[in-house]
């Protein structure tokens, strides 16, 4: 028996929808509680081609709801992981891996060779730099959000319709709106906004029925109810001058793209430079069960969720020099020394593991 | 007029219930809006976009409908 005979049977879908299906490219952005549910159907479904983007790696605190990961999955990069399962479930596809960070350095060469994008990011830096450089390469995205019980849905940028730009113009200030790790989330939740995004992918690529785009999709766990809000397109050259500005700087995208979604700019150091200041004090602001530690540092250890309350752990006589998983939390955690008015402290770019590779680097090396 | 505001995310949070209902003369949003800072400050410093009927629809849009939604982006993945 045909392993996609039931899709097969399927009158709307055929063998030559299934032919479409394995030459179809799609690159998952994020392989987190939305990237898993996304990546498990979109490998069961038969995608020919499929990319996984996702510096992370597979903590225990994940597995509550990033169903591709098990116990054996813990400390190794979540794309790696999530490949090692996928493979299991389809080896007749393609499966290719990026453990690294989205940056506007790799984002446009990423981009190119895939058909659609999906993004299961968690921050909003990340989520304006898939977007614009979906406009900028012209690829359809295919977007979902969650907060505790409740997600958004939507494609954008489909057939030059609406962006995420025409949605929220310009982002919030990071750590303005809490991310799952700071806050928690429903596991059952990213299982069904992901769903919902695979069941997109699937509709563009087979063109079938409705596509979700010029809509938001908003869903509530607890009353499940649902609300489709209709987006329309922004003209690029009207007063929402942020669409402009991507679009205008097209050729010097690469370089600009950070500045243009960040407004919010705490300062940020890199590790290497962090090594080079004295009188440092280290500061951790992870949660207590996020890993890898990095120990040698001998670091402060105080959660974001609970920064505020513990500045008397700070030492103001000290260069501050913050870290948690990927340099956004940290940088939340500068603005609120700022606010304060303690100076001398900054983020470090890299997120804990980047750091501990450097520091075993740097071990090798003497 | 009697207008039916709904609360997302973050700002369902802040307001404690998912909607509620307003009694509102004027003519923008915008205005409608400060009355609604009356009662919540907190959603003063809050990003969200507005939806008239679930339409995305600027702030400075005149209302035309009872049904008002206030959305904040999530971050969450």
């Amino acid at each position: 028996m045909n392993r996609y005979n039931r899709h097969i049977i399927l009158s709307e879908i055929g063998q030559k929808g299934q032919d479409k299906l394995t030459q179809a490219k799609v690159l998952v952005v994020g392989a987190g509680g939305l990237g898993c549910p996304v990546l498990q159907y979109l490998t069961a479904a038969g995608i020919g081609t499929i990319g996984i983007v996702d510096f992370d790696v597979v903590e225990k605190s994940n597995l509550q709801r990033q169903v591709l990961f098990g116990t054996s999955s813990l400390g190794k990069n979540k794309a790696i992981a999530a490949k090692q399962r996928l493979l299991d479930l389809n080896d007749t596809i393609s499966i290719h891996t990026y453990p690294e960070k989205l940056t506007h350095k790799n984002v446009l060469e990423l981009f190119k060779d895939y058909d659609i994008i999906v993004d299961g990011t968690d921050n909003f830096a990340t989520r304006y730099l898939i977007n614009d450089a979906s406009i900028i390469t012209n690829k359809p995205l295919v977007y979902g959000a969650i907060y505790k019980f409740e997600g958004q849905v939507a494609v954008f940028n489909y057939q030059n319709g609406a962006s995420y730009r025409c949605l929220f113009p310009t982002p919030s200030k990071e750590g303005a709106i809490p991310n799952c790790s700071e806050i928690g989330v429903l596991g059952v939740l990213p299982g069904i906004i992901g769903s919902m995004q695979a069941n997109e992918v699937l509709k563009i690529i087979l063109g079938l029925g409705n596509i979700l785009s010029g809509k938001l999709l908003c869903y509530n766990a607890l009353t499940t109810q649902t609300t489709t809000l209709i987006i329309h397109k922004v003209d690029p050259d009207s007063y929402r001058d942020e669409i402009k500005k991507v679009l205008s700087k097209k050729e010097s995208f690469q370089n600009s793209v950070e500045e243009l979604n960040c407004n919010f700019n705490p300062p940020e150091i890199s590790i290497e430079d962090a090594f080079k200041k004295s009188n440092i004090q280290f500061i951790d602001v992870r949660e207590k069960d996020e890993f890898p530690k990095v120990d040698s540092l001998n670091p402060t250890y105080i959660p974001l969720s609970e920064f505020e309350n513990n500045l008397d752990k700070i030492d103001s006589k000290k260069e501050k020099i913050i870290f948690c998983q990927s340099g956004i939390r940290s940088k939340k955690a500068v603005s609120v020394l700022q606010k304060h008015h303690i100076n001398n402290s900054y983020s470090i770019k890299e997120g804990a593991s980047e750091i501990l590779e450097y520091i075993n680097q740097l071990h090798k090396q003497q | 007029m009697q207008l039916t505001i709904k609360y997302f995310g973050l700002i369902a949070e802040i307001t404690k219930r998912n909607e509620e209902q307003f009694e509102f003369s004027g003519t923008l949003i915008n205005e409608f809006l400060e009355t609604v800072y009356l009662k919540y400050p907190k959603l003063k410093e809050t990003h969200f976009q507005v939806a008239q009927n679930n339409e995305i629809v600027s702030k400075e849009t005149i209302i035309t409908q009872t049904e008002i939604a206030l959305l904040p982006p999530f971050a969450g993945g």
